[in-house]
């Protein structure tokens, strides 16, 4: 499997796009901390590319890639090796570029201008997030066979976690305004990676609001040991599920 | 060596394996003949599990290749078209393969390599290379790792005269080890001195699985072309 | 003329000559404050030596000094008020004052004042009583440089750190209060001054006023309350360099204003709370060089308010500057720094050239509907912050700066 990973990744390193997105997000971020004599409206700026650069490209990037190298795949099929490892080694290596890249970028200017709770909080639930869109990329890529239409579902899926799932929250909170939808909204960002790593960063960024009002019982939900553990669990969840689901496939994929 | 038993695969309303059942044994020299989309690159690529067959089952060595892996140590592949990671160089494609499979040096065959010259261009990546290197590449790296069966989809096609040749001397050469081959191709007239059976398939279904002498005695033909046209034409 | 300064020296020595002290020790003769108070008169100093004093109620009836030598503990036994005061110019001064009553009937408290004048409250350090200090009818009383603690964990169950109930002209000077339901209580109280106190960790309040009228705290801390300080029904308050932090929760607020008027909020610093400033029903009041940092809401002002003057004022790192919930707005804005203002200042006199809206649209359906904070900052809110910017259809027209500072100002 070590091979394998090794392979992909020497691969994925001679393909210029991860460098340049990764000089694109360490462009970003130096930028941010240096212009803004305010470092909160840094973080502010730096929460957008996390929430919004990093899931695109991370969908992007590792569907893309593939898609690329099916004829790279069809020769490992042929070869003694199981799917499995073949699959995972893939999936691990395509993971481990997007989630260094991502430190490197913006983790790295992080730790040097804000080693503060938010800084951590962003940098793990980035490389998180990282790991999870590159596993969500890889089950689309494999359910579709053909590479525009994977890339279009791709696509989708950006814009659904991004705008549209939070649109439906929007309209559900307006249509039902006269219940109580606190606790459920809790459980509705589950549905939701996007969603629930900016809570957890939102509390420690914003928490002076989200001490007033429905904000507190984010709060003593996500604010304590255990829904800490409890939401990075279901983030793991959101790496292992798909992950699952595009290995399951592949096993029994016609190559 | 290679058992199917009724063997049958579809893609979508397109049958590619209709109830295939073959038994290859060992130093045999197979040809898999039929007109094109008959499914004879499906059934090579089911028995490299490459293509997982809906129904019947495969065997290797008498052992079932649905949850095995490991029998593909023994298989040496040729692609119909070699397709390798564009960015890699022909050495590292070589190394690579020589590391996923980790067999020592001493144990390897290099024969190929030498002869196809392959060792001048090593430096040379794979986007780079005509449709006749890549063949060279596909086939070294076939022989590269002294498989006992050998899978050769269309190998010939692309190559120049001299390079083809060498490879059918190679081929020979395996079988007479003993080694078990298949080969599809179209051109009938280069398997005449190769090949010790035929099989024949259309739509998908295995009309037939001959010895060449067989062949010849049914269609009172020497050339394995005429004789196919021969069947066809029945 | 002569003969007025003779007569006054006479007076000030006549005093000083015929005054005497009695010493509280229970290795000599007088060993209880009781004896003592039985055995002065008034204008007589009675000091009391270290030790630990079980006396019940200790009533002064008499003009008279009560000083602590190293804190004597007066202890209650959580059954007594331990010393009423009950006559004009009296002084408790040094003492350890614990274990007062409790009581859900009478506000028994460690000292209190009972309709006198003059009282002097000083260096004393309360704990675990009912009330601390409690001036009830007081006149031009001092209380100094005391620490009133409590430990209370129900609002319901606990009594004020500092209680005034029609009073006038008080001076509460540099105590430190914490854990009781309000810091400091003022009730009918005017013309008084609260100075240099810390409220910490109270319940409620840490500085609460009803009713009370011409009155100022100036250069106070109030940390970590239920709410920092809430001025309700009262008029004529100055509000001046007050440090309000990390009042946190549910309806906490920094300060909160409810139905005031002709109030001036000058150099106060806001920082770390839910909401700096809440005003509801306020009017006439005049804010100026205040800080607004890290607040949840900088300020939350409702469309019951009027003339509220907000200028020359910083905003800064807020999740929202202004928070409303009507259309009306009957307030001006003027010369603030907000961080978050993206204008620019062709004309370079610092001032910006095109208004600023401190109420986003986001703050505005947060306000109609709660539980949305969910979706506080994604793309989805962003998205429609900035159509708002170009379209405003739900934030209030007339809410805004039209003159925004471009640099904060030096406070």
């Amino acid at each position: 499997m070590k091979k394998i990973i090794k392979y992909v990744i020497i691969d994925i390193l001679r393909n210029k796009i991860v460098l340049a997105y990764t000089a694109f997000l360490l462009l970003i971020s130096i930028s941010i901390f240096n212009l803004e004599d305010n470092s909160a409206k840094g973080l502010l700026s730096l929460l957008n590319i996390i929430l919004i650069i990093v899931p695109l490209v991370s969908l992007l990037f590792p569907a893309i890639y593939v898609y690329n190298s099916s004829e790279f795949l069809e020769l490992l099929v042929s070869q003694p090796l199981k799917r499995k490892t073949i699959w995972l080694s893939l999936f691990s290596g395509l993971a481990a570029s997007m989630a260094f890249a991502f430190f490197v970028g913006a983790g790295i200017p992080i730790l040097l201008f804000e080693a503060t709770p938010t800084g951590f909080m962003m940098l793990g639930t980035g490389i998180l997030l990282s790991v999870i869109f590159t596993s969500l990329a890889m089950l689309a890529a494999v359910k579709a066979r053909d590479k525009a239409k994977g890339i279009g579902v791709v696509i989708l899926l950006w814009l659904y976690f991004s705008v549209i799932f939070d649109g439906l929250i929007l309209f559900l909170l307006f249509q039902f305004a006269d219940y109580p939808l606190e606790k459920l909204m809790v459980g509705a960002t589950a549905f939701n990676p996007i969603d629930l790593s900016r809570i957890l960063i939102l509390l420690k960024m914003d928490v002076s609001a989200l001490m007033g009002y429905t904000g507190a019982i984010f709060k003593d939900f996500f604010g304590t040991q255990l829904g800490l553990i409890i939401s990075f669990l279901v983030l793991v969840t959101w790496v292992l599920i798909p992950t699952w689901l595009s290995l399951r496939k592949f096993k029994h994929k016609d190559l | 060596m290679i058992i199917a038993s009724n063997v049958s695969k579809q893609f979508g309303k397109l049958k590619a394996l209709d109830n295939v059942s073959v038994n290859c044994g060992k130093g045999e020299c197979i040809a898999l003949i039929g007109p094109n989309g008959c499914g004879k690159t499906t059934f090579i690529k089911s028995i490299l599990g490459m293509v997982v067959c809906d129904s019947g089952f495969i065997t290797f060595n008498g052992k079932n290749i649905k949850h095995d892996w490991k029998y593909r140590e023994n298989i040496g592949y040729m692609p119909q078209i070699g397709r390798y990671p564009e960015n890699m160089t022909i050495g590292q494609v070589l190394d690579m393969m020589k590391d996923i499979r980790g067999k020592k040096n001493d144990k390897l065959d290099e024969e190929l390599i030498n002869k196809f010259g392959l060792i001048q261009i090593l430096s040379k990546r794979m986007r780079t290379l005509s449709g006749g290197t890549r063949q060279k590449v596909s086939a070294a790296l076939a022989f590269l790792f002294n498989p006992d069966v050998l899978i050769l989809d269309e190998p010939t096609a692309g190559l120049d005269p001299v390079s083809s040749e060498m490879l059918k001397e190679k081929i020979i050469a395996e079988k007479n080890k003993g080694k078990l081959v298949l080969i599809t191709s179209h051109i009938l007239s280069e398997l005449d001195d190769l090949i010790t059976q035929v099989i024949y398939m259309q739509d998908g279904k295995l009309w037939f699985h001959k010895s060449i002498d067989n062949l010849r005695e049914d269609t009172g033909e020497e050339k394995l072309s005429r004789a196919i046209a021969k069947v066809m034409t029945q | 003329m002569k003969k007025l300064i003779t007569i006054s020296i006479f007076l000030f020595f006549g005093t000083a000559v015929f005054a005497k002290t009695i010493h509280v020790d229970k290795q000599q003769n007088v060993k209880t404050i009781q004896q003592a108070l039985l055995l002065a008169v008034d204008g007589d100093t009675v000091l009391v030596s270290a030790g630990y004093y079980h006396e019940q109620n200790i009533v002064i009836n008499k003009s008279i000094c009560l000083i602590g030598i190293n804190h004597p503990v007066l202890d209650g036994d959580n059954k007594y008020e331990i010393i009423s005061i009950k006559a004009d110019g009296v002084v408790v001064d040094g003492f350890k004052i614990i274990n007062s009553g409790v009581s859900s009937i009478e506000d028994y408290a460690g000292v209190k004042v009972y309709n006198s004048r003059y009282a002097v409250i000083r260096n004393n350090i309360l704990d675990k009583t009912f009330f601390g200090v409690y001036i009830q009818f007081g006149f031009d009383c001092l209380i100094e440089n005391n620490t009133i603690n409590a430990y209370n964990k129900v609002e319901q169950e606990s009594g004020n750190g500092i209680h005034c109930w029609k009073s006038d002209s008080l001076r509460i000077l540099g105590n430190t209060i914490t854990g009781h339901r309000d810091g400091i209580y003022f009730e009918f109280v005017k013309n008084s001054i609260i100075w240099r106190n810390v409220a910490e960790d109270n319940l409620r309040y840490g500085l609460h006023f009803m009713f009370s009228n011409d009155d100022a705290y100036i250069c106070n801390v109030f940390k970590n309350n239920g709410a920092g300080v809430a001025v309700m029904f009262s008029k004529g308050l100055k509000m001046i360099h007050n440090y309000f932090e990390e009042n946190w929760g549910d309806a906490a607020f920094g300060l909160l204003l409810k139905e005031i008027s002709d109030g001036y909020i000058e150099n106060n610093v806001f920082e770390k709370n839910t909401a700096g400033i809440f005003m509801e029903g306020a009017s006439r009041i005049h804010m100026e060089k205040n800080v607004f940092k890290r607040n949840g809401w900088a300020m939350k002002i409702q469309a019951s308010c009027m003339d509220v003057n907000v200028h020359n004022n910083n905003f800064e790192s807020n999740t929202f500057d202004v928070g409303t919930n009507g259309n009306l707005v009957l307030n001006n804005f003027t010369n603030n720094y907000w961080d978050k203002y993206e204008g620019y200042d062709l004309n370079k006199d610092k001032l910006g050239d095109v208004p600023f809206r401190p109420v986003s649209m986001y703050a505005m359906i947060i306000e109609q509907n709660p539980p949305a904070m969910i979706l506080f900052r994604s793309l989805m809110s962003t998205l429609l912050d900035k159509t708002e910017k170009v379209l405003p259809s739900l934030t209030p027209e007339n809410l805004k700066d039209d003159h925004p500072l471009m640099k904060p100002m030096v406070l």
